[in-house]
Parts: C-alpha cells; sequence; structure tokens
C-alpha cells in the first residue's frame, strides 16, 4: 500500500487489515530500519563484551567475579525479563487480533516486567559498591558497570518507549500508524532480552565457574 | 552559580516554546523566511546540499590547518607552530578531513544522488535523514569551538590512551573531541542506515539490485560499514569519557586497565572507516567513467562482487594499522595476509574501469578528468597500501611520512578526486546549470599537479626516517629540499581548492549561458530522466526499469521518457520539521556542558533531546499531499 | 648499500642527489641503507615488494596511457561505441595474476614475520646482550640488565652483536626506532616489546621516538653509539664505576649546587649524593654524551641554553628552568655537569 493509500486509510478509518504493520511502506521501513539498528547494537554490545572479557581479571583490590556474583538473584531477574519478553508477544498478538484491551494488558505487564528488572538490578549494583566492587575502583568495574549499565539503559528506554507507545494506543486506538511503532518496539524489547541471555552466560555464569 | 543562571535562562525557553508564549508575529516571520525552510527541510535534495555546504565550510578549516603545517615544516627547526599547538593542528585537520568533510561531502552525493537513481521520491526516514546532517553539524561545529575555547584536542585524530587522558592531555581539548565526534557520530550511523532502508525498500519498480547504478552499489556497501563500523567507534569513545569524566579505570594500567583496547576499538572501527569514504568515490568514478566513455560499465556483476568483497574484507583487517603494538607473528601474519587479499577485488575495480574505457568515446569533461586522474593516483596509494601489508617492511614504514604520503593518495587521489568529480557531474542535477568548464579544467589541472607534487616526495621524507607528527626536523636529517617541495604542492592544492570556489562564484554568475536540461550530459542512469533541478516528489510517475543503465536503454529504444509504473495521481510528501534541529541543538547543548563538566547543563540538554522525541512520537504527522494538477502543472513547466 | 638491488640503487641516487641539494653530511638514519642485520631483512621485502608493485604500476599505467590516447572522442563523432558486458576471461586474468603475485610477497613475509619474532635465550651468554628500553615524556631510559648499567639518551652497543632491545614506557605509547638499524616497535606503558637490533659497522645512528607522544614528540631523538668489541667493554667498565666525584674547588661547589637543584629528579652514579632521582634522566658520564637532551650538540653553550630555558628546546619537557641561579652557581653546575666521565 502506497503512502497515498495510508493517508485514504486513515481518513476513512477501514478495518484494520490483517498485518498492520508491514501493510504500508512506513511501517516496512521502521520494521527493516529496527532490524539495522539492532545490527548496530550487537556491534556496540560485542564491542563492550570484548572490553568486559579483557578486563574482568583486573580486579585488583575489590573482589573476583566468583566472590561477588550472586546467581539465585541474577537468574530471578533473568526469568523475569525472558517473561518480558513473552508478554510482549501476546501484545503482539492482541494487536493482530485487533483488540486494544489485550495489547494494553500485555504490554502493560511488559512494561512492569521491565521495570521489576531494572529494580533488581539498581539492587544489586548497591550491594556490590558495599561489597567494594566500584566503578573507579578498578578497569574490572569500570567495564562491568558500563557493560550492564548500558544494558540497564537500554531496558529503561524500552520500558519508556513502550509505555509512552501505550499512551497513544489508548488515546488514537490501533492504526496503520501505531500498530508498526507496537511492532517495532516489541522486536527492540526482543533484542534487549537477548543480550541479556549474553550477559547473564559470558559476565554471571561464567565469573561463577573461573 | 553561573550554571543556575544558565538553568534558569533555558527553563525559561523551554517554557516559552512549550506555552507557545512569545511573540507570535515573530515565529510567522521566522517561518517565513527562507532560511527557515532550510533549517527544517526533510527533503533529499536540500539535505544534501546542506551537507555539501557544511562539509565545504570545514574543509576550509582542515586546508587551512594543513597549509599551517607545512609552513612550519618549510624550514629545519622552525618555530613558527611549535609543540602542543603543532599537535592540535595535525589531529583537527585529520579529524576534521575525515569526519567532516569527506564524509559529509560524499553523504551530500549519495543524497543527491541515491533516490534518483533508484527512482524513489524520498528516502526511506526522511526525518531521520535531516537529524543525521544536524547532528553532523552540531558535533563538527562542538568540535571547532575548541580552538576558540579551551583548546583544540591534541592527541592526534586516533586520541590514543594514555596520551588523551586527565593525566597527560588536561583541560577540554580531548573532550571536545570524545563529545564532537559521538554527537556526529550518531548522525552519521543514522544516515548510513537511512541510505541502507532507502535502498532495500524504496526501489522503482523493475530496479532490482543487479540493475542499480554503480555509485548506489558502493554507497549501498559504504552505508553497511557505516552501520556496523561507527558503533565500535561510539563504544570506545564512551570508555573514554567514562575514564576522563567520570573516573573510570578502561586504560589506567596501574588500576588494571589496557590501553591497546582503545586501539583494537578504534581501529575496528577506523579500517572500515577508510572503506566508508573510498567506495562511494569508486561509484561516482564507475558512473562518471562509464557516462563519458558513453560504454556500459565492463564488468559490471563483477564490479558488484569486488564492492561487497572489499566491504567485507574490511572489517577483518584493522590489526594492521597495530603491527607495531607487539600482538605476536602470528597476529600480524594473520592480517598481513588477509590485507593483501584485499588488493585482488580492488585490483579487479582497476581493470574494469581500464577496459571500460577501452573502445569507448571518451569526451573529457572535468568530471571525467577527476575519474581519470584518479585511476592512476588510486594505484600508487593501492601499491603503498600493500607494501604497508608487509609487517617487517612496516616496522620501517609504520607512522612516518610513508605512510602519510600512502593515506593521503588514497584520501585524496581516492576520496576527493571522486567527491569533486561527482560534484562536478551532478551539479547541474543539484542546481540546473553547469560549472563552468575552462575554470573547472584549471582547477583539475592545478589540483592535480599539487597534489602530487606535495604527497610524491613525501615517501622518501619517510624513508628518509622522518616520523609523521613531527613539528620539525633537523637539517642533518638531509630532507630540507623534500619538504619544502611539499610544501610548495600543499600551496598549489589551496590555489586548486580557491578556483573550485572560484568557479562556484563565477558560474552562478554565469547560470543563464550554463543552463542544463535534465540530461546535459547524455547520462544513462535514472537520474538524468528527469529535470534539473528535479521537482520537490522527484518523479511525477515512478518510472518502470527495465535494464542496467535504464535511461541509455529507453534512449536507445527511441523513448524520450522512461514508461512510468503508476497512474498519475496526487502525492504523499512529509512536512518540513523543527525538530531534527531542536534535537541537536539539544545534543550540542549537552555536549558543551560535558565538556565543561558542567553536569547540570549536560542534563538540560539531553532534556531537550527527550522532549523533541516525545513531540516526534507523540505527535502524528501526516505530511501533505501533491494534487495531480499541480504536478502537471510543475512537468509543463520544466 | 643494498648491492645488486637496481631498486635500492635507484633510490639511493635519488637519495643521494637530494642529499647534494640540501647540503648536508649523510645521516645514520635511511631506511633504505641500513647497517644491520634486522633492517636488512626488511630492506629486502621492502625491495621484493617495490619490484612487485612497479611490475603493477607499469601494466596499469600502459594501459592506461593507451586507452586515453586512442579512444578520445573526435569532434563531431556521434557514433555510439559497443556497449560491451565485460569478459570472463580477463576477469579470471586479473584475478589470478594478482594472487600470484601476492603469494610470492606473502611467503618471505611470513617467514621474516616469524623469525624477527623470537625472544631473546633464557641463559645469558656472549653473543648477545640484553638491554631495557624505557620511554619517557620526552627521553629514553636505557638499562643494562645483565651489567647493572642504567644510563639514558645514548644507547651503546658492541658491534656485530645481537641486542635484544625490550622497550617499554613509564608515561604513554612511544615507539622505539632506529631507522638505519630496524623496524620500530611500540613503548606502551604496561607491556614489553621486543625487537632485535645489531649494527655491522661501527657509528652513531639516529634514534626516534615514532608515536605520538605529547608536545615535544619530535624532540625526544637518542643516539645508538656502536663500537668496536673492545670499545663497548671499556664504556661497560667506565659505567660500571664512574668518575663522578669533582676535582676542582668550582666542580665541588658545582656538586653542591647539584644537590641542592637537581638530584631529586636526577640521579649520578658512583657519588656519595643523599638521593637517586629516577624521574629524569640519569647523567652518569655526562661530558662524554654527542648530545644534551638528546638533541643538542654537547657544548658549554647549549647546556647553558638547555639550563636557562629547557622549555624554549623541547616544548613540554618536565625540566624546569634554572635561570634563577646566580652565574656563580650556574657555572660551577656547569663544570661538575661537564666534569663527568
Amino acid at each position: 500500500m502506497s503512502s497515498a493509500e495510508l493517508h485514504h486509510h486513515a481518513q476513512t478509518s477501514a478495518p484494520l487489515p490483517p498485518h498492520p504493520e508491514k501493510a504500508t511502506l512506513e511501517g516496512r521501513n521502521k520494521i527493516l530500519g529496527i532490524w539495522l539498528l539492532i545490527g548496530a547494537e550487537t556491534v556496540l554490545f560485542a564491542c563492550l563484551f570484548g572490553t568486559y572479557l579483557a578486563l574482568r581479571g583486573s580486579n585488583m583490590n575489590g573482589p573476583t567475579t566468583e566472590e561477588l556474583f550472586q546467581i539465585p538473584m541474577v537468574a530471578a531477574a533473568t526469568l523475569i525479563l525472558l517473561t518480558s519478553s513473552l508478554t510482549s508477544v501476546l501484545g503482539v498478538v492482541g494487536m493482530h487480533q485487533n483488540n486494544v484491551k489485550k495489547v494494553q494488558l500485555w504490554f502493560g505487564i511488559t512494561v512492569l516486567l521491565g521495570a521489576a528488572f531494572l529494580g533488581l538490578e539498581i539492587y544489586e549494583f548497591i550491594e556490590y559498591v558495599h561489597e567494594g566492587h566500584t566503578f573507579t575502583g578498578s578497569a574490572f568495574g569500570s567495564a562491568f558497570y558500563t557493560l550492564i549499565g548500558t544494558h540497564g539503559s537500554h531496558v529503561l528506554f524500552g520500558i519508556t518507549w513502550i509505555s509512552s507507545l501505550m499512551i497513544q494506543v489508548a488515546r488514537r486506538g490501533l492504526t496503520l500508524e501505531t500498530t508498526p511503532k507496537l511492532f517495532v518496539a516489541s522486536l527492540y524489547w526482543h533484542f534487549v532480552d537477548v543480550v541479556w541471555v549474553f550477559i547473564f552466560t559470558v559476565v554471571y555464569l561464567m565469573g561463577k565457574v573461573g | 552559580m553561573a550554571t543556575l543562571v544558565v538553568l534558569l535562562v533555558f527553563a525559561l525557553f523551554i517554557g516559552a516554546i512549550l506555552t507557545g508564549g512569545y511573540n507570535k508575529q515573530m515565529i510567522e516571520r521566522f517561518r517565513s523566511h527562507w532560511l527557515w525552510e532550510w533549517l527544517t527541510t526533510v527533503d533529499h535534495k536540500k539535505i544534501g546540499v546542506l551537507y555539501a555546504l557544511g562539509g565545504g565550510f570545514f574543509f576550509i578549516f582542515g586546508g587551512i590547518e594543513a597549509l599551517l603545517m607545512r609552513i612550519q615544516l618549510f624550514f629545519p627547526d622552525n618555530h613558527f607552530i611549535v609543540g602542543r599547538d603543532f599537535n592540535e593542528l595535525l589531529s583537527m585537520h585529520g579529524t576534521t578531513m575525515i569526519f567532516f568533510v569527506a564524509m559529509p561531502l560524499l553523504f551530500a552525493l549519495m543524497n543527491v544522488a541515491i533516490p534518483l537513481q533508484i527512482g524513489a521520491r524520498d528516502v526511506a526516514f526522511p526525518f531521520l535523514n535531516a537529524l543525521g546532517f544536524w547532528l553532523f553539524f552540531a558535533g563538527a561545529l562542538l568540535m571547532n569551538l575548541s580552538w576558540l575555547f579551551g583548546g583544540a584536542p591534541d592527541s592526534g585524530w586516533t586520541n590514543y590512551v594514555p596520551i588523551a587522558l586527565n593525566e597527560y592531555s588536561p583541560g577540554t581539548g580531548i573532550d571536545y573531541y570524545v563529545l564532537g565526534l559521538q554527537i556526529a557520530g550518531f548522525g552519521t550511523t543514522m544516515g548510513g542506515l537511512n541510505f541502507l532502508a532507502t535502498i532495500i525498500n524504496m526501489r522503482a519498480p523493475g530496479m532490482s539490485f543487479l540493475r542499480m547504478p554503480l555509485f548506489t552499489w558502493t554507497s549501498f556497501v559504504a552505508s553497511a560499514l557505516v552501520l556496523f563500523g561507527f558503533p565500535p567507534l561510539t563504544a570506545g569513545l564512551f570508555l573514554v569519557m567514562f575514564d576522563r569524566l567520570f573516573g573510570a579505570q578502561f586504560f589506567e594500567v596501574a588500576l588494571g586497565g589496557n590501553p591497546v583496547i582503545w586501539q583494537h576499538l578504534f581501529w575496528i572501527f577506523g579500517h572500515p572507516e577508510v572503506y566508508i569514504v573510498i567506495l562511494p568515490a569508486f561509484g561516482v568514478m564507475s558512473d562518471v567513467i562509464s557516462n563519458f566513455a558513453r560504454k556500459r560499465l565492463f564488468g559490471y556483476t563483477s564490479m558488484v562482487f569486488a564492492t561487497l568483497l572489499i566491504g567485507f574484507l574490511g572489517f577483518m583487517v584493522w590489526a594492521h594499522h597495530m603491527f607495531t603494538v607487539g600482538m605476536g607473528p602470528m597476529v600480524n601474519s594473520i592480517f598481513a595476509i588477509a590485507t593483501m587479499a584485499i588488493a585482488v577485488p580492488t585490483g579487479i575495480k582497476v581493470f574494469n574501469w581500464l577496459f571500460t574505457l577501452w573502445g569507448g568515446k571518451i569526451t573529457f569533461t572535468t568530471a571525467m578528468l577527476y575519474a581519470v586522474g584518479f585511476i592512476p593516483t588510486f594505484v600508487m596509494g593501492g601499491v603503498t597500501g600493500i607494501m604497508l601489508s608487509v609487517p617487517p617492511a612496516d616496522f620501517q614504514y609504520h607512522d612516518t611520512y610513508f605512510v602519510v604520503a600512502h593515506f593521503h593518495y588514497v584520501l585524496i587521489g581516492g576520496t576527493v578526486f571522486g567527491i569533486l568529480s561527482g560534484l562536478y557531474y551532478w551539479w547541474p542535477k543539484m542546481f540546473g546549470y553547469t560549472l563552468n568548464e575552462t575554470l573547472g579544467k584549471w582547477n583539475f589541472w592545478i589540483f592535480f599537479i599539487g597534489f602530487h607534487l606535495t604527497f610524491l616526495i613525501q615517501h622518501v621524507i619517510g624513508l628518509y626516517g622522518m616520523p609523521r607528527r613531527y613539528f620539525t626536523y633537523q637539517a642533518e636529517d638531509g630532507i630540507t629540499l623534500f619538504n619544502q617541495i611539499s610544501t610548495v604542492g600543499a600551496v598549489m592544492m589551496a590555489v586548486g581548492a580557491i578556483l573550485l570556489v572560484l568557479n562556484i562564484f563565477v558560474s552562478y554568475r554565469q547560470r543563464e549561458s550554463l543552463v542544463a536540461g535534465g540530461d546535459p550530459w547524455d547520462g544513462r542512469t535514472l537520474e538524468w530522466a528527469i529535470p534539473s533541478p528535479p521537482p520537490v516528489y522527484n518523479f511525477a510517475q515512478l518510472p518502470q526499469v527495465r535494464a542496467l543503465d535504464c535511461w541509455w536503454h529507453e534512449k536507445m529504444e527511441g523513448n524520450k521518457e522512461m514508461e512510468p509504473a503508476e497512474p498519475l495521481e496526487s502525492i504523499h510528501m512529509p512536512n518540513d520539521t523543527p525538530l531534527p534541529l531542536i534535537m541537536s541543538i539539544g545534543f550540542f547543548i549537552a555536549g558543551l556542558g560535558l565538556v565543561f563538566r558542567a553536569f547540570e547543563v549536560g542534563i538540560v540538554g539531553l532534556l531537550v533531546v527527550i522532549v523533541a522525541m516525545f513531540m516526534r512520537s507523540f505527535k502524528p504527522d501526516h505530511g501533505y499531499h501533491i494534487e495531480v494538477e499541480e504536478i502537471k502543472a510543475t512537468e509543463k513547466g520544466a | 648499500m643494498s648491492r645488486g638491488k637496481p631498486i635500492g640503487r635507484l633510490f639511493l641516487v635519488f637519495a643521494m642527489f637530494a642529499l647534494f641539494m640540501a647540503g648536508c653530511e649523510k645521516p645514520m638514519s635511511n631506511v633504505l641503507d641500513p647497517q644491520g642485520k634486522t633492517g636488512k631483512e626488511q630492506l629486502h621485502l621492502i625491495n621484493l615488494s617495490v619490484y612487485i608493485m612497479i611490475l603493477v604500476c607499469v601494466v596499469v599505467f600502459a594501459i592506461f596511457f593507451y586507452v586515453l590516447l586512442r579512444f578520445r572522442r573526435k569532434p563531431g563523432d556521434n557514433s555510439i561505441p559497443k556497449q560491451v558486458e565485460g569478459s570472463l576471461t580477463l576477469e579470471i586474468l586479473w584475478i589470478v595474476i594478482p594472487v600470484i603475485l601476492l603469494v610470492i610477497l606473502a611467503i618471505p613475509t611470513v617467514a621474516v614475520t616469524f623469525s624477527q619474532a623470537k625472544a631473546a635465550p633464557k641463559q645469558q651468554s656472549d653473543d648477545f646482550i640484553r638491554v631495557k628500553a624505557i620511554g619517557h615524556q620526552f627521553w629514553w631510559e636505557f638499562q643494562y640488565p645483565d651489567h647493572n648499567i642504567r644510563t639514558a639518551q645514548e644507547l651503546h652497543i658492541p658491534v656485530g652483536k645481537k641486542v635484544y632491545v625490550e622497550v617499554t614506557s613509564d608515561d604513554v605509547v612511544h615507539a622505539f626506532w632506529v631507522p638505519g638499524l630496524a623496524g620500530k616497535v611500540d613503548a606502551s606503558p604496561g607491556r614489553i616489546n621486543r625487537v632485535p637490533i645489531d649494527a655491522e659497522k661501527p657509528g652513531v645512528y639516529k634514534g626516534r621516538c615514532a608515536e605520538l607522544c605529547g608536545a615535544s614528540h619530535a624532540l625526544m631523538n637518542f643516539q645508538v653509539v656502536a663500537e668496536k668489541s673492545s670499545d663497548f667493554d671499556k664504556w661497560v667498565k667506565k659505567r660500571q664505576s664512574p668518575n663522578s666525584d669533582p676535582q676542582t674547588a668550582e666542580q665541588k661547589d658545582g656538586k653542591k649546587v647539584f644537590a641542592q637543584n637537581c638530584m631529586s629528579c636526577h640521579a649520578i652514579d658512583g657519588t656519595q649524593l643523599k638521593m637517586r632521582g629516577n624521574k629524569a634522566p640519569n647523567l652518569t658520564g655526562f661530558s662524554s654524551r654527542n648530545k644534551i637532551a638528546g638533541l643538542l650538540d654537547n657544548n658549554e653553550k647549549n647546556l647553558d641554553r638547555w639550563l636557562h630555558n629547557p622549555e624554549e628546546v623541547k616544548p613540554g619537557t618536565y625540566m624546569p628552568g634554572f635561570s634563577h641561579l646566580d652565574k656563580k652557581d650556574m657555572t660551577s653546575l656547569k663544570a661538575y655537569l661537564q666534569s663527568l666521565e
């Protein structure tokens, strides 16, 4: 559908097509764009992972990874974030069913889970600082907080993004303009979760087994 | 106290904007001014012109910096500009020329040509396109402000740590570098993403990938390199920023840090960057050579695959910039061989150009002169590249004037010649009149001879043991005369550059007599099938593409215009918006705040950005329509 | 000179001509005229690559100029040339030939890369010596761990012996480079890199810092003094038991001035000074060095210039000026420094 058609569509408010997010060129561009952005972000995280791996032994006088990490709490955070990925999928399913309530419910839960994850992460950081693992204390500290912090800021951005989209859906309903945005935000959210899976493996599990 | 005042002023300012509570008439006057149209435009053709203006503006700075350095090096033990001041010049020259001249000028050509070449009405993300430009401009301006406030960066364009850390570079110079580059880098990344999406999604009916003009192809690969090459720089700049501003220890050896990490991140970005600036130039050359030889490009398919291969290998060779770091013979050998491998696809390109010329009917316009002058120049830069890939030999060349000569051969002989060729080639498409050919030829010859005079001799200077980034040398080194020849050449290049400016000025005055129709060069590709300058919607009806060099194909079939692929109907266009400009101002304020460690100001700047993002997201922008009658009138006028 | 190497000779003729034009004495810092085994191996590779690349250039330029002359469009000629699509044979040709040329280059490249990367043998022997080179802003420190010597700015080596230089840095990244002997290697803080050097002929070779290291990067010169084994041994003896005691009254005064002003940064071995400063070059045997600060000819006038205003000589140096010393103190300080052997 061309952009002109989109405009007519918006004016006539005809029912949404089955895949509203891909129905317009704008929507398709957005989806392609987010995939490209995810590609770039992957490289960014790869660089931070590399830096972390190079510096994780440089804990100087601070605690080592084995002393520091507590798997149960991190595992809980992982579980929360993975669940939020699932709920965002359910939100997209709701979107395909043109069901505003379902969309709001599941994306709302996604946001809450994301916030819970962030809360846990902040709590974890405070703990670590008390144990003498600080951002400025050693190269390991700098690399750790930069990697996890960058991921955390992505989670924060995701929460803000999805919340603002929920407001827009509440105001304007599911249209050919809001649906691509929701779809793209959920793709971004999956990406953030996948990065966390790598962090859980590379930072925490590998940090525990040495 | 000062920051509080600043905060207050900004709060009032933002309040005023949000409430609209100030002089409405003034806003109206702003909006009706011609400048407002340029500040808020999302039209790719206008953004292309903006990129060209921005790149040209900073080219003056970079050029003056180069001249000052060459003057200092005219005599041995000269005391004109020494020490830190010289280091500032060389750092700013390199950074400016790469990031604020070469990249924006290429983006200018890409913006102007790509949508026209693939038969699109605009790019995929017009808003992002404008944002990309304004971010580049904000970053470049921020970094150049360092000359006025607090001293310029002085650790080279490579900004190696630890010399770039607080301990050895106190003051704000490096902070300008880090933040200016970060902001400009965001813009560039968005630009790359935008062109990728445009080329993948917006091609006209029938424009398959293997019918795209080579400039579009090389820009496509370069955009991919931007997308995947800039994040390592972003990451690296963050690390340096954290070390300098927030006390992180990434590079502090005493606390377990490792300075080599920066070198890796920088060059993982830095080598693809080299291909980012050379590949689009290859594309320009391919189009121009094929156009003015009146032949289709020889071996088009292998050219495309060579481009892809160069792009791919570009990510595999970064460590050849680091042979002397001490990575061991195994790593050095692997990277040496990977680097040599790049010679093969590059060779394919050179020979295909030669054989495009072979049997052609060559017309030597200025654009063609630059394209033709590019071939031997670039080959010389290429062969020294292979010589540099031999690690034990590189131990001798590394960081000497030999390397300086090498990369100027590829960057000027390749990129700048490509840009100038493209400028002369697409100028009529951009403005509707050609540049003056007589002055153009003077411009070419003076610049070309000046270039070789400057840099050929620098190979020898390097072999005579003069490292790069030296502000002086001793008479006993026996390189005085060489350096003087080089300086004379640099002055000649400056004269050449001034001739270009003169040409632009003169051609503007003579534009009545230089007027170009839609197709002044008897072109081959789609952009020449529409009027010059193109109407805002580019194509009244999207064309049906039926072959490679589709416009040439239609002309050979005896057609006067492309066959339309859709009926004439109203065209949807995006609205102009000041938000990209506002967001960039926000980033600029944030950057300036962080440079001066005024974190409140930094936060205010970021708040401006965030508010602008929300405004963009929440305010639906439906664009506007150009109705059929209006299109008909425009097409008749053209 | 590399015998029987036309390219090397061509370069050299060019170089000689330039030297003649510049009217200067012959510098011992020419990559194309190395005086050591490492540098010669590197020159061989340079020559090989130059031959191959000249071959490539000749072929390309020949086609290039032929095409430009032959296929110009004549005025009024509006004919359309044949639209050739390409040629698979040609494409294969210009893939295969470059690959062959690159293999010819790659094999010796890899061989030399590995052979030159060998570290010093573990046990001491008479066949080689070990030296540690430490870069500082903007001077070089040299330590001989097997001889227990610390010196600065001047690296003495015996002719004909392999010298394994271990390069590191105390502050920022520098690079250790003696163009007339061998290629460079980075001096990075927290890392040790090795470069084997050797000199076949006695002489003085110019050394350079090749990685941007600050304001006086261009002036961080040093010298490699290659001498006959017997001379080198004499030098070692002298450094191990230096003659640093003042003889005349003036020199004694000078030593006092040194103790008051200089010793917190500079050390002089073989004296009973209370401190051995290590922030700045070790000055033992100062008068026997060719250069002051690695840069100025070692004479009284230059010493005076350096002591009065080091910033003017080396911008950004950490050495403060001593123009506040009165004339007598300055004279005696200079006398003492110039008595150090």
